[in-house]
């Protein structure tokens, strides 16, 4: 349960090893806070990053969670609340860029990355969500992208997953409001993390810990969504609006 | 029984809401309505002045009791009124006064009800020689979480009657309670008041002449600095005999009908109005306004207990971040401790309004009660401010360091922590609890948060 300071108690962070999911992480740990649970595809890397996040009074578990797995999601959800009661802040940050093989020759690797990044976003949610909803609180924090804003030919494929989650949340965030559930969506530019290494960094690139700050006000003032950093919500009028040819022309990857 | 519709809830503080479904029940419909208990349980709650989430039940069932004046039956010739749960100090002081009575405790407002003054047990400017409200209550009617009605006292099953004085609703819902009055001969206050300069000051003169006054507080400016630092207006007084009262007054020496005078209007900017600027020239003013020292001056029941009752809704003003109180006390001897407080909070720059000072007397039985022999804080604080929760969690272990502990009612942020050390009878209060509510039908979003059930 949640203070009138906006200081969390249990934190659960899908994809568990994601950078700037735990960044957000560490960002709200707390002097009140119980219980973090990363939910990782990843097990192992998963307890390396627990270790960095435990300390007095506060439990970390890992715990296995896939997921492109929607069939598990409600069970996953339920099996949540039942070992650490009430979910206060839910982080949804897996997902896969794709190398750009997708949208050539490998349409699997296409559907493999929009059941991730889309499919699996969206029943995950929901399934924690829905918990939320039965405790008659709790926020959500979804990971959407500038990249989602407007689709650029350097990542069509993931570009649309995150346009449609961002969709997504936008609507449902408005049904779970009802039952007193917050749904905050960050859209982040270029961060550098590890889904970005190796890649020439965009303009206004920014750090894990930068958007986990934006993120945690966010949450606190109750807002619907956060920019990160704040200036792209004024580039991304302008670029939203650029006529084909010209957007097509911008050197963006 | 109304049938239930989904409310969000807040406290007064309005920082933290959660939604939960919320029935109307008159006395007879309570023991219905706990049978519809789901895995959410059920709550009681008054009229929503708890400043946190004491009175919240997220995804749960949230009881009001109905009431109406009819509910107060007072015995004149034993001083005893018996008062259903649901009804407010308000509506029992108009009943009560006019018959030569005063509750023997009253808090900082009129408009919470018996249900929850017991539930916190609360205490008045009086504690330091009258103690708390648990003090005086001769027995409650309770309906317990199997449905079934009983009744507990001082005397009759005293483990429960005591861990439900300051049990926060987790022990079963009351329906009425028979309360020991006070005897009063008019409907008006004698007054003292002094200006002090700064704390040391102030916490000297309440030592030596507290005991001979029944009601006595402090407030203080926690804005100004340097040397006004903890510069405080000393206000004591009792109830004023009718020899005390010019012929005008004594008229109608019984007379008591307090209006409400404004409301705050609906349109308080998101960020509020209640900043540091504002709050210290209120302060300022307040101070002035203070005459540096007047005695006997006669005042009403209201202008001396419920100030702040003659604006409605004043938490408004602190726009849609809400307010945070905190309210601490810390034992006679632990001076040092409170004058850290009172520093930390002036070198901030936090705005906080009315910040008041009591001392408290000795403790009751209750194990979750909050006051014990000491000195007692509380104030209020812009939801919204900048550090705030590193502010009052290094606070918090200033308070619990000399041995002190917070008040539930106000709380909005405490550890697990500080509930255990603030509250050592922690663990015989839940033994108790465990007898009579094993499966958990009472729950509140407090009693989640700070891990009581
Ligand atoms: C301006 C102001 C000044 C105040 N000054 C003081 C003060 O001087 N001293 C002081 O001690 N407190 C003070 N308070 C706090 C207030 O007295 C307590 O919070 C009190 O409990 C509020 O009563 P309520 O009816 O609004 O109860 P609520 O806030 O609605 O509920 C409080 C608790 O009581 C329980 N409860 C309510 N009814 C029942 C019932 N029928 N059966 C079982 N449990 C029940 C609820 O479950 C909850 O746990 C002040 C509050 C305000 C807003
Ligand atoms: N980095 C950016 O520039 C940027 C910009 C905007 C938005 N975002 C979004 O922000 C979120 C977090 O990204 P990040 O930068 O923190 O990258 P990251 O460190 O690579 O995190 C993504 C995480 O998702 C996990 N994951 C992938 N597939 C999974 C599956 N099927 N089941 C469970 N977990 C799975 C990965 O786990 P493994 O370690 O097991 O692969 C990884 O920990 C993503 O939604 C991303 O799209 C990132």
């Amino acid at each position: 349960m949640e203070n009138a300071l906006g200081q969390p108690q249990t934190i659960v962070l899908l994809g568990g090893t994601s950078d700037i999911g735990l960044a957000i992480v560490r960002h709200l740990l707390n002097p009140t806070t119980l219980a973090v649970v990363l939910a990782c595809r990843n097990v192992e890397a998963g307890e390396r990053a627990a270790a960095g996040l435990r300390s007095d009074g506060v439990v970390v578990d890992v715990v296995a969670f896939d997921g492109a797995a929607t069939g598990t999601h409600a069970e996953f959800a339920r099996s949540l609340s039942d070992k650490h009661g009430d979910i206060d802040v839910a982080i949804i940050a897996f997902g896969i860029l794709g190398d750009g093989s997708e949208t050539k020759v490998d349409c699997d690797a296409a559907a493999e990355l929009t059941n991730i990044n889309f499919t699996g976003v969206v029943s995950s949610t929901i399934a924690v969500a829905n918990q939320m909803r039965r405790q008659g609180h709790g926020s959500i924090v979804m990971l959407s992208s500038v990249a989602g804003e407007r689709v650029r030919r350097a990542n069509p494929v993931y570009g649309a997953t995150k346009a449609g989650i961002d969709g997504f949340a936008q609507g449902f965030g408005d049904v779970i409001a009802a039952d007193g559930v917050h749904m905050l969506i960050v859209r982040p530019g270029f961060v550098h993390s590890k889904m970005t290494t190796g890649l020439k960094a965009q303009p206004f690139a920014t750090t894990p810990e930068k958007v986990a700050a934006a993120t945690v006000k966010g949450l606190r003032s109750k807002r619907r969504i956060v920019w990160a950093p704040g200036i792209l919500r004024f580039m991304f009028i302008v670029l939203r609006h650029l006529p084909g040819p010209v957007w097509r022309r911008l050197p963006l990857g | 029984m109304s049938n239930p519709s989904r409310a969000r809830l807040w406290g007064w503080g309005h920082t933290k809401p959660t939604m939960a479904e919320e029935v109307s029940v008159d006395r007879a419909g309570v023991a219905g309505a706990v049978k519809e208990a789901g895995e959410r349980g059920i709550l009681a709650r008054g009229l929503g002045r708890s400043y946190g989430d004491a009175a919240q039940n997220g995804g749960g069932l949230v009881l009001h009791l109905t009431s109406d004046a009819s509910e107060v039956v007072l015995n004149p010739t034993t001083g005893f009124v018996t008062v259903g749960a649901g009804v407010s100090i308000d509506q029992l002081l108009r009943v009560i006064v006019p018959r030569g009575f005063f509750i023997p405790v009253t808090p900082g407002t009129r408009f919470v009800t018996i249900g929850g003054a017991i539930a916190s047990d609360i205490h008045g400017k009086n504690h330091h020689v009258d103690g708390s409200i648990g003090n005086h209550i001769e027995s409650i009617t309770m309906v317990l979480a199997d449905g079934s009605t009983t009744v507990i006292g001082p005397r009759h099953n005293p483990a429960l009657f005591w861990a439900t004085v300051g049990g926060m609703g987790l022990t079963g819902v009351m329906l009425d309670a028979s309360i020991r009055l006070l005897p009063v001969e008019t409907s008006r206050m004698r007054v003292d008041t002094s200006r002090l300069a700064d704390l040391d000051d102030l916490m000297a003169s309440m030592s030596q002449g507290d005991d001979d006054v029944r009601y006595s507080v402090a407030w203080i400016d926690l804005v100004a600095k340097g040397r006004h630092l903890g510069r405080s207006v000393l206000s004591r007084g009792d109830h004023a005999t009718l020899d005390e009262l010019d012929a005008r007054q004594g008229v109608a020496p019984l007379a008591y009908g307090p209006r409400q005078l404004a409301s705050v209007p609906p349109l308080v900017p998101a960020m509020g109005v209640l900043n540091h600027a504002t709050v210290a020239a209120f302060n300022e003013f307040w101070f002035r306004k203070a005459p540096s020292h007047r005695v006997g001056e006669i005042q009403g029941i209201g202008a001396f207990f419920h100030p702040l009752d003659f604006v409605g809704a004043w938490n408004r003003l602190y726009g849609t971040r809400g307010m945070v109180q905190y309210q601490f006390v810390v034992p006679f001897g632990e001076e040092q401790a409170m004058r850290t407080v009172v520093e930390r909070l002036s070198a901030s720059g936090a705005a906080s309004f009315l910040a008041v000072l009591k001392r408290f007397g000795a403790a009751n039985p209750a194990p979750l009660s909050f006051p014990r022999a000491g000195w007692t804080l509380a104030l209020d604080l812009p939801g919204g401010s900048r550090g705030l929760d590193d502010l009052l969690h290094g606070l918090d272990r200033v308070v619990l360091d000399a041995g002190g502990r917070h008040y539930f009612a106000k709380d909005a942020h405490m550890t697990h922590e500080a509930v255990r050390r603030g509250y050592p009878r922690l663990e015989e209060w839940k033994a108790i609890r465990d007898q009579v509510d094993a499966h958990r039908v009472w729950q509140s979003d407090l009693a989640r948060r700070l891990g009581l059930i």
